[in-house]
């Protein structure tokens, strides 16, 4: 011990340091002008006639032309569909329909940084999360329900599956990719065939998929991609033809989808929004806390259903809580999505921008009091500062309705009762956070979360062998694991 | 007197809400009559607020009979088997007075129902649910909870049989229920639910009203705290009507099923809910 250098003595203050713009670079995406409708294993022109620029929303530059599918397109798509199913999948034996899933999933894992590249660039979120979340949970996905198509008489106790037939799928545009493959997977999986829908702000990744498709050497018209906007959905949801609909999105939408198949055969799951509460009881690991609190809201801009926008804090720790979450939050750093630094992107759309500043202001106007770190944004694109609110009461709007967007609301409580009541006390019922290091109250709050998705001492995780779905208004059926497949399934006893 | 001579003391067929046996409210009752057309008695012709009433007393039952244990559950179903086997002949006289083909045939599968159901209380959750191997250092699992409130429109035949394969399945992973009885032949029913009061159920748990699908479809498929619908004996000129309702709250909707019997009945009635912690020393 007597060889110790003298301590050092201590640095003066750190310097701040700034990070150095890191981009990822553009060039392994090769953009085509326009993109016609994938339909019967080829891109084909729209039978509309009617195209439709679509944006980097984090600038504002038109990517490419894609085509609007009208409802003549959406016809031929059904029947490419149907074909399909009758003729090529359907009969196939479940380990070559395994083969073709295993095929994409490898694909994709092959071609992820370019996925991931289109992904922020048409999405505006981080490449971050769409390197290192989007592309292996979807990649996982294919892989995941690959290993059930030769299995499906194990899945489901004294019951025996068969296809539907044609599904009509229809995703949202905050997660393009992976939401195609929780949709597409588990369908090919049990045998039939789609038709995919995907959102109007964000369909290049999914006609990327159509390339891959392709390569894959699926049989032509097995999966059917149509870009569009909401009348397009309509018209795939309501085709006569479509067996089964899948979709996912807001609960406006899910509920006129519902009232649309209402009275006629087709099966229908819905995963639809919600407003989750994440729960912070003052024994919690308070720094582990702070960190999922903020992956809870600010993940992908908090464009996610099962976001923990509701913070639920216990009395005692809300103020140590709330400091920490202010000097956390002066960290994030807002911008370009391709830049690998970065930890919030652009908000998808100048929609869904508008419909973020109006909640946040109705906050405001309400009497809650709002709070942005200091944040520079970028001049021309669709950003919105990462935002808290304190002051929060239940009936606030912001604490009622989904806002979709990078915003915090924070309420307080004292017992585990009252953390309970309020956050039930929602029509939704998607997720639920929980943070405590007492196992026995994680055990007696999960069990009294009316949530589809609990997260304990953790948030926003997500697995292709984890079922995910809502209670309540946020929907019916549920999408990972051996549950995921049911809805694609007709059962019939085993007699 | 011989027997012959005395004169039968009749029933008054009520409804069954919250473990009390009220008329219905609006005063309204209708005639039951038998196959061959003789008079049988007035049932309660449920309104709309007894329809409401009833699932106000299934909500309040709801905390208490979802928390109780899948064990405790299961004894309570069993021991409604036990009360039924005990009421058996008058089961049977109502089920032949309804023109059943086989009363006694009937009442044993009822009760025999009623026992398979039992035995499921604690292992819905072993088959249904499970541990879910994820790609990462988390403990997940998912388990099957109980819906919630679910409205039931029972087949009008068999009245027994039909009624008691739509309530089991529902109540047993902890539901709650508002069920409304064959039309035609509710007496089945209103035994049912006076043997429901005599055995172990929770008052609440299930409630039976009599009287008109046809009226009580809209205001159960509209009611938004009502969680689940069972269609099976609703008439299918009303389902159109009912699942667009039912959009309103995002209930769940079943209609008949392929299996008179089985599992899946069961987990119509479920939410699958999971749950992540991370594994760390």
């Amino acid at each position: 011990m007597t060889d110790l250098e003298p301590v050092a003595p201590a640095q003066p203050v750190m310097p701040a340091w700034e990070y150095a713009p890191a981009p990822e670079s553009k060039d392994i995406v090769r953009l085509e002008d326009r993109y016609g409708l994938f339909i019967a294993g080829e891109f084909v022109e729209p039978k509309s006639g009617r195209w439709f620029p679509t944006i980097d929303p984090s600038n504002e530059t038109v990517l490419a032309e894609v085509a609007e599918a009208g409802e003549e397109d959406v016809d031929v798509a059904v029947t490419a569909a149907r074909s399909a199913y009758v003729t090529a999948w359907r009969d196939l034996p479940g380990s070559e329909r395994a083969k073709y899933l295993y095929r994409i999933a490898r694909a994709l894992q092959e071609r992820a940084r370019e996925f991931a590249v289109l992904e922020s660039m048409n999405g505006g979120k981080p490449i971050k999360e769409s390197r290192d979340v989007d592309l292996p949970l979807a990649a996982a996905h294919f892989f995941y329900y690959a290993g059930w198509a030769d299995k499906l008489e194990y899945a489901f106790p004294a019951m025996k599956p068969t296809p539907l037939g044609v599904a009509g799928q229809v995703i949202p545009w905050n997660f393009p990719l992976l939401m195609a493959a929780w949709k597409l997977a588990p369908a090919l999986a049990a045998g039939n065939t789609t038709v995919l829908k995907p959102a109007e702000t964000t369909p290049l990744t999914a006609l990327l998929l159509g390339e891959v498709i392709q390569q894959a050497e699926l049989p032509p018209g097995v999966v059917n991609i149509l870009t569009g906007a909401g009348a397009t959905g309509a018209s795939l949801v309501g085709h006569p033809d479509v067996d089964k609909v899948a979709f996912t999105g807001s609960t406006e939408v899910g509920k006129q989808i519902r009232r649309a198949v209402a009275g006629t055969s087709k099966h229908l799951t819905l995963e639809l929004g919600g407003k989750a509460a994440n729960i912070v009881f003052e024994d919690a690991p308070i720094d582990q806390a702070v960190e999922g609190v903020v992956n809870g809201i600010f993940f992908n801009q908090g464009h996610v259903c099962c976001a923990g926008s509701r913070l639920l804090v216990q009395e005692p720790v809300f103020e140590e809580l709330l400091e920490k979450l202010k000097v956390r939050l002066g960290t994030l750093r807002v911008g370009d999505p391709l830049d690998k630094n970065t930890d919030v992107g652009a908000i998808n759309s100048r929609a869904q921008l508008e419909k973020i500043g109006e909640l946040v202001a109705s906050g405001v106007e309400e009497g809650a009091v709002m709070y942005q770190p200091p944040c520079e944004l970028p001049e021309r694109g669709f950003w919105f500062a990462p935002t808290l609110f304190t002051g929060v009461s239940q009936s606030h709007r912001i604490a009622r309705e989904e806002i979709f967007g990078p915003v915090l609301s924070i309420l307080t409580f004292r017992t585990p009762e009252e953390a309970v009541e309020k956050a039930n006390n929602t029509p939704y019922g998607l997720s639920a956070g929980i943070w405590t290091e007492k196992g026995s109250r994680i055990l007696w709050m999960a069990e009294r979360m009316r949530a589809g998705v609990v997260w304990a001492n953790t948030f926003n995780r997500f697995d292709p062998a984890s079922p995910f779905g809502g209670y309540k208004e946020s929907g019916f059926g549920r999408e990972g694991g051996r549950h995921g497949l049911e809805p694609y399934v007709r059962l019939e006893p085993v007699s | 007197m011989s027997p012959d001579q005395r004169l039968p003391v009749r029933r008054t067929a009520k409804l069954s809400i919250g473990g009390q046996f009220p008329r219905s409210e609006s005063g309204r009752t209708y005639e039951v009559v038998s196959a061959d057309g003789r008079f049988l008695a007035h049932a309660a012709r449920a309104s709309r607020k007894d329809l409401r009433d009833a699932v106000v007393a299934a909500r309040g039952a709801l905390a208490g009979w979802a928390a109780r244990t899948a064990y405790n559950r299961g004894q309570i179903l069993y021991r409604v088997a036990e009360i039924m086997e005990g009421r058996r002949a008058q089961l049977e006289d109502e089920l032949r007075d309804s023109g059943a083909a086989d009363p006694a045939d009937e009442v044993s599968r009822a009760i025999d129902r009623w026992v398979w159901y039992a035995g499921w209380a604690d292992k819905i959750a072993q088959v249904a649910g499970g541990a879910n191997p994820v790609a990462g250092p988390y403990f997940n699992f998912t388990l099957p909870e109980p819906t919630g409130v679910v409205g039931i429109i029972a087949p009008a035949e068999p009245s027994l049989l039909g009624l008691v394969s739509r309530i089991g399945p529902v109540i047993v992973s902890g539901n709650v229920a508002v069920a409304v009885a064959s039309e035609s032949s509710p007496l089945p029913g209103v035994s049912l639910a006076e043997a429901l009061a005599t055995s172990d159920v929770p008052g609440g748990v299930i409630n039976v009203l009599t009287g008109s699908p046809r009226e009580l479809v809209p205001w159960l498929a509209a009611h938004m705290d009502v969680n689940a619908i069972d269609l099976t004996g609703c008439p299918d000129d009303l389902i159109p009507e009912a699942e667009r309702a039912a959009a309103d709250n995002v209930k769940r909707v079943h209609r008949a099923g392929p299996a008179e019997q089985h599992l899946s009945e069961i987990t119509a009635f479920v939410e699958f809910k999971t749950v992540w912690h991370p594994m760390g020393a």
